[in-house]
């Protein structure tokens, strides 16, 4: 079947218009019959979940308490079952819509049909969980408890789980920002001046392989608060590997570089800002992105050992009174706001280095 | 807005890789007239992209002196361009941005933005405004890098086997393309090249250097009336005269293989 498609592909280059201009393509994913299946096979796991929660016994003593949530001036009593179904709901809608949008773009329609039997497969793994969470309850409890459990935690905790969420991204930002800046800044000195990179890159090739979090003793007593503690230990971590990279990135810039800028009229001022610093830039994101996955362990590592809030916190906390649904609750929070952080450094670094576009392979 | 360049008794002496000493420049003395397409050809290593880098400021001798309209040469100057034999061109940068920096470098972008336009026009690179170096051909590449240098009205264009890289027929093409500049801009134009139809070509005169040590051998003034031909007799004779120059250069050293 994939050769068959791949066959098509190689005829589609050879005669594109005369193949557009045909209403009905071979079966494959530009015929739009196949495509209609593909749809409805995406949503079907999500249909079935929905139709488990709500047809399937509530065998196991599980309480189903009343939430009345207010917003925007209604006032709405619904179950974690609902919300469940509301959630559900959503992502049918969600990959309704984003079929929909991809019907006319071939490209986006490939790459649909590609996901649609991981998403059915997620679909179906949520129905399971369900049943063996909640349901029934044959995973060990209270370590493995349902989705709809887990969904529970933000209707009873809501507004708890939004301000420790708060308090991570606060400090993620303080701490990452002032390593990004600090990295890139003495990576710059390092990578220029030979009498910087003589006293100071030892000192940073030593520092920077300890885990920042060892430093945590001297953060917690030398600095004012526990913030402020733990902004230092993201600084750290973010600061070493992110310096490390970009003076490498300075120090590679090729010396005709120099002399192009150089007979044009380029000062020094001009030779770094200009020149050094754009040639290590691809150096400066390889940093900035590995330094992120640390700065996310050095945040919840510090949140857990001392901090009054945060994310951290909140899962060390749960876990005190066994609630492993609020603990995984925490964790889906932070699945979903690291990968966002991840995606918009990734957005940024795409546009900053779009001259390497083509140049380098993917 | 053209500049003469004196040249007297220079000497550069390099260490190579393995600690040997080369004797890159002995004793070079050369005037260099306003207005004047000189070539600079010599086999490798017979120091004229050294020399060139000296009339640029990119480097300086151990002794004697170079200087532009009677001023010591001690620093690089945008008064005097210099193209790179592999363009050198800044791949982060736009041809349009690649073009501009001479103007950002010389604080001068603001009142000379308008320019940047007739320059890309001048080599013909309309349309390739917004590509990046790596999707631009090569023979385009080394005419971004002519209009880079050009852009900051230099006085003296420093040329290092700019056209070595390409394909014979994008470099005839380019070398009517500087013909054309030189005639319009009236810049003093100095080329390094290895190829004896470009030098005569191109030049008013013709420097021949031969190596260890790096120095001028001949002096040759080219005085076939322009636009030349490629194939006429006097090309050729003139042609045949620097190549047999350059083959009795090569057996000097070797003396018992002369008959």
């Amino acid at each position: 079947m994939d050769a068959a498609v791949k066959g098509h592909e190689t005829d589609v280059i050879l005669n594109k218009q005369q193949t557009d201009s045909k209403p009905s393509a071979a079966w494959g994913y530009k015929h739009n019959g196949y495509y209609l299946l593909k749809i409805l096979f995406t949503l079907a796991g999500f249909i079935i979940a929905i139709v488990t929660n709500i047809t399937f016994p509530q065998k196991a003593a599980v309480e189903i308490k009343d939430y009345i949530i207010n917003a925007a001036g209604l006032s709405v009593k619904l179950t974690m079952n609902d919300a469940y179904i509301f959630v559900l709901a959503a992502l049918i809608v969600i990959y309704l819509i984003s079929g929909i949008r991809a019907w006319g773009d071939k490209d986006r329609r490939k790459k649909y049909c590609k996901n649609a039997a991981f998403r059915f497969a997620l679909g179906i793994a949520l129905a399971v969980w369900d049943i063996g969470g909640t349901k029934l309850q044959f995973f060990a409890q209270p370590f493995f408890p349902g989705p709809a459990q887990v969904i529970e935690t933000y209707l009873a905790d809501g507004s708890y789980v939004v301000q420790n969420t708060l308090y991570s991204l606060r400090l993620y930002a303080a701490g990452f920002s002032c390593g990004v800046l600090l990295g890139v800044g003495t990576g710059i000195l390092i990578g220029w001046y030979p009498k910087v990179y003589y006293w100071v890159f030892p000192v940073l090739k030593i520092t920077g392989v300890v885990p920042a979090v060892a430093w945590m003793p001297f953060a917690l007593t030398l600095l004012p608060n526990s913030f402020s503690a733990a902004v230092f230990l993201i600084v750290i971590c973010a600061w070493f590997q992110i310096a490390f990279l970009t003076a490498q990135g300075i120090q590679s810039t090729p010396k005709q570089s120099y002399e192009a800028a150089r007979v044009l009229g380029s000062r020094q001022f001009g030779l770094i800002f200009h020149v050094a610093i754009p040639h290590a830039m691809p150096d400066i994101f390889t940093g900035i992105s590995s330094a992120n996955a640390m700065a996310f362990t050095t945040l919840v590592m510090s949140e857990m050992l001392g901090q009054p809030g945060g994310l951290g916190y909140y899962i060390n906390q749960s876990k005190v009174w066994s609630a492993y649904y609020k603990v995984l609750a925490a964790i889906v929070v932070m699945a979903v706001l690291f990968s966002c952080i991840n995606h918009i450094i990734g957005l940024i670094q795409k546009r900053t280095l779009r001259w390497q576009e083509g140049v380098l392979k993917k | 807005m053209s500049s003469s360049i004196t040249i007297s008794g220079v000497n550069r002496v390099y260490t190579d890789v393995d600690g040997n000493k080369v004797n890159a420049l002995n004793e070079v003395s050369l005037d260099i007239h306003p207005g004047e397409f000189i070539s600079i050809i010599g086999p490798s290593g017979c120091g004229k992209t050294t020399l060139l880098r000296l009339i640029a400021g990119l480097d300086k001798p151990q002794s004697g002196e170079l200087s532009i309209d009677g001023s010591r040469i001690t620093d690089v100057d945008p008064e005097r361009g210099y193209v790179f034999q592999q363009g050198g061109l800044f791949p982060w940068l736009t041809v349009e941005d690649n073009i501009a920096y001479g103007l950002k470098a010389r604080k001068v972008f603001k009142q000379k933005k308008s320019e940047i336009g007739k320059y890309i026009s001048m080599v013909g690179l309309d349309g390739f405004e917004k590509s990046y170096p790596h999707q631009i051909s090569g023979g385009m590449a080394q005419r971004v890098a002519i209009a880079r240098a050009l852009i900051n009205e230099p006085k003296a264009l420093l040329l290092d086997e700019p056209l070595g890289a390409l394909d014979s027929f994008t470099r005839s093409d380019l070398q009517d393309k500087l013909l054309e500049l030189w005639k319009d801009n009236g810049t003093t134009m100095i080329l390094v090249t290895h190829d004896i139809d470009e030098a005569i070509y191109l030049s008013d005169r013709i420097v021949i250097m031969t190596p260890r040590p790096g120095k001028i051998s001949r002096i040759i003034d080219v005085d076939l009336p322009r636009p030349r031909q490629r194939g006429s007799g006097s090309f050729l004779s003139m042609r045949r005269d620097i190549l047999e120059l350059f083959e009795l250069a090569q057996a000097q050293p070797q003396p018992e293989y002369v008959i």
